[in-house]
């Protein structure tokens, strides 16, 4: 069993690889001194408040979030309707279909940005916030096919035929028994659609109109002397909404579904 | 819904047909549109005449800035992917065979750092190897230096912000074909006489290769298609393709050259999508996401 504890030990050591750069960031928001890095003079909040007072961050956090739910709508609607296809139907090359739908995937992000520029460029049509709206959306609507297929795949076809059988209507079965039971499964897409545009910064930069700045292009453009404090500061409540969010909202979903039991 | 009246067949296409157009046109369509425009010729800043030439390739595959920096590419995504495999691979066997209660826990911690901003993770290593960065703020306090080493900016805080972000991807793909494998398998194969190491390679290894291989993809993929970890964590010399592709399109406004240099970097990066699926097929890839 040695063989094992150095196992788990390594193990450990990854996961200190993997966070403790995290956690770095999470205490210098706090750090009083005027520079980003180490040593810490002391805690304080000026960071926050300096932050809460910087128009431009705050700018690019509006945009981002207004960015982030247009994506999730987009995404999810269109993420969602595939899946219904996919989980429920047996059709001619459906394999074909599910890769071709998964395949944005695999290209690029680079070359995905370049190509819709270009297509734009031909279209003689400007860069702006809808670019970045639907470039977003395609960009997550592979992985939202992929999670909320997975989750599809768990509810039972029975409780429609049951609902239909009892007199129900189409319209009525979607509304009264489908949806409650997609409800999971959309929402986890949204929530995903979300972080993937909110994190976006490889095609944001090729797609973004001038002087339009999301959150990660700020942080991008605010790089490139150094690491202010304010970054870390911005880091700070950036992970605290998107890693706040999900593990609420997982902890929210865990609540009722132990609640109808 | 008024589907009752419609032939089942049809159904499915109509709840496809809204995210398949989307692809074709905003994915498909625009692939075509940068394979034509990389025959364009360049002539000024932002303007390109149509024109049926191979200048742009030729420029590519004689150049050798070009060269180099395919070298570069590809020098740096094997070894990022080499080096994600080496350290991924134990915490996804440990995960998977742990009987520890809150198994959970490890396996949200592999998730998390999906939701943490990308650059905020990159810009963390500046923390940690820069010149007010932890590691220089040790060494100093310890006496072992007397100023500042320079880590910061070189091909090492590249490879290790690569590392840092894709390795979650890895774990992920690695730990799921390790749970998919009958856990009475390595048992069986010590009653049978097996060392422990002969058990894991004989019977875990080759059945968890799957999953190692769709994690070495995506890393390799994905490093290959950067170019935002080296502007921010390396130096002027370390530039992958995406840096060009970059500079091209939004630096020097040379759309027919950008053209080229991305359908290059898709030529590339595809062939290997393609020979993969060829080997492994496609199922796999999506396991981990699916989770």
């Amino acid at each position: 069993m040695r063989v094992w504890s150095l196992l788990k030990f390594y193990t450990v050591l990854v996961y200190a690889f993997m966070f403790a750069p995290i956690l770095v960031v999470l205490a210098l928001a706090f750090n009083a001194s005027q520079f980003g890095g180490f040593p810490i003079e002391g805690l304080s909040l000026r960071w926050f408040y300096k932050l809460a007072e910087n128009e431009a961050i705050i700018r690019a956090m509006r945009t981002s979030l207004a960015l982030g739910a247009l994506t999730a709508l987009i995404a999810t609607t269109l993420g969602v309707l595939a899946s219904l296809a996919l989980v429920r139907y047996q059709f001619p090359g459906k394999a074909f279909i599910t890769t071709f739908l998964i395949s944005p995937v695999l290209v690029p992000e680079t070359v995905l940005a370049v190509g819709l520029l270009i297509f734009l460029r031909w279209l003689h049509m400007p860069r702006s916030f809808a670019l970045l709206v639907i470039g977003h959306s395609i960009i997550a609507l592979p992985f939202i096919v992929l999670v909320v297929q997975a989750r599809l795949v768990g509810i039972r076809k029975d409780y429609e035929e049951a609902a239909r059988s009892l007199g129900a209507s189409p319209f009525q079965t979607f509304r009264e028994v489908t949806l409650p039971l997609l409800l999971p499964a959309v929402f986890a897409g949204a929530l995903f659609a979300f972080t993937i545009s909110f994190d976006n910064i490889t095609a944001t930069i090729f797609w973004r109109p001038s002087g339009l700045e999301t959150v990660p292009t700020q942080i991008f453009g605010m790089l490139r002397n150094s690491v202010s404090p304010e970054i870390n500061a911005l880091g700070f409540v950036m992970i605290c909404i998107t890693v706040g969010l999900p593990l609420l909202a997982g902890a929210v979903a865990r609540y009722f579904s132990r609640k109808k039991i | 819904m008024s589907d009752q009246s419609l032939p089942a067949d049809r159904r499915p296409w109509i709840l496809l047909s809204p995210a398949l157009v989307f692809i074709t046109a905003l994915v498909v369509v625009p692939m075509a549109f940068i394979l034509v425009y990389s025959f364009y010729e360049n002539i000024d800043l932002a303007q390109d005449v149509p024109a049926f030439q191979f200048g742009n390739w030729q420029e590519l595959l004689t150049d050798s800035y070009y060269r180099t920096a395919i070298w570069k590419t590809l020098r740096l995504s094997l070894i990022v992917t080499g080096l994600a495999a080496v350290l991924g691979y134990i915490p996804a066997y440990v995960i998977a065979m742990t009987r520890y209660r809150h198994k959970w826990l490890l396996l949200l911690l592999l998730i998390i750092p999906f939701w943490i901003s990308f650059i905020i993770r990159t810009l963390s290593w500046i923390h940690i190897f820069g010149n007010q960065g932890a590691l220089n703020g040790l060494l100093g306090l310890l006496g072992l230096t007397e100023a500042p080493l320079s880590i910061m900016y070189t091909e090492f805080t590249v490879i290790v912000g690569f590392i840092h972000v894709f390795l979650p991807y890895m774990i992920l793909n690695i730990y799921v074909s390790l749970e998919g494998i009958d856990q009475n398998l390595e048992p069986a194969a010590r009653t049978l006489g097996a060392t422990p190491w002969q058990a894991f390679r004989e019977v875990t290894l080759p059945l968890s290769l799957p999953g190692l291989a769709a994690g070495c993809l995506l890393v390799f993929v994905l490093t290959g298609g950067s170019y935002v970890t080296p502007l921010i964590l390396g130096g002027p010399s370390d530039f992958l393709f995406g840096n060009l592709v970059y500079d091209a399109v939004v630096t020097e406004l040379n759309w027919p050259m950008g053209a080229t240099l991305s359908f290059a970097l898709l030529l590339f990066l595809g062939s290997v999508v393609v020979l993969y699926s060829k080997l492994m097929g496609m199922d796999q890839l999506s396991k981990a996401f699916g989770r």
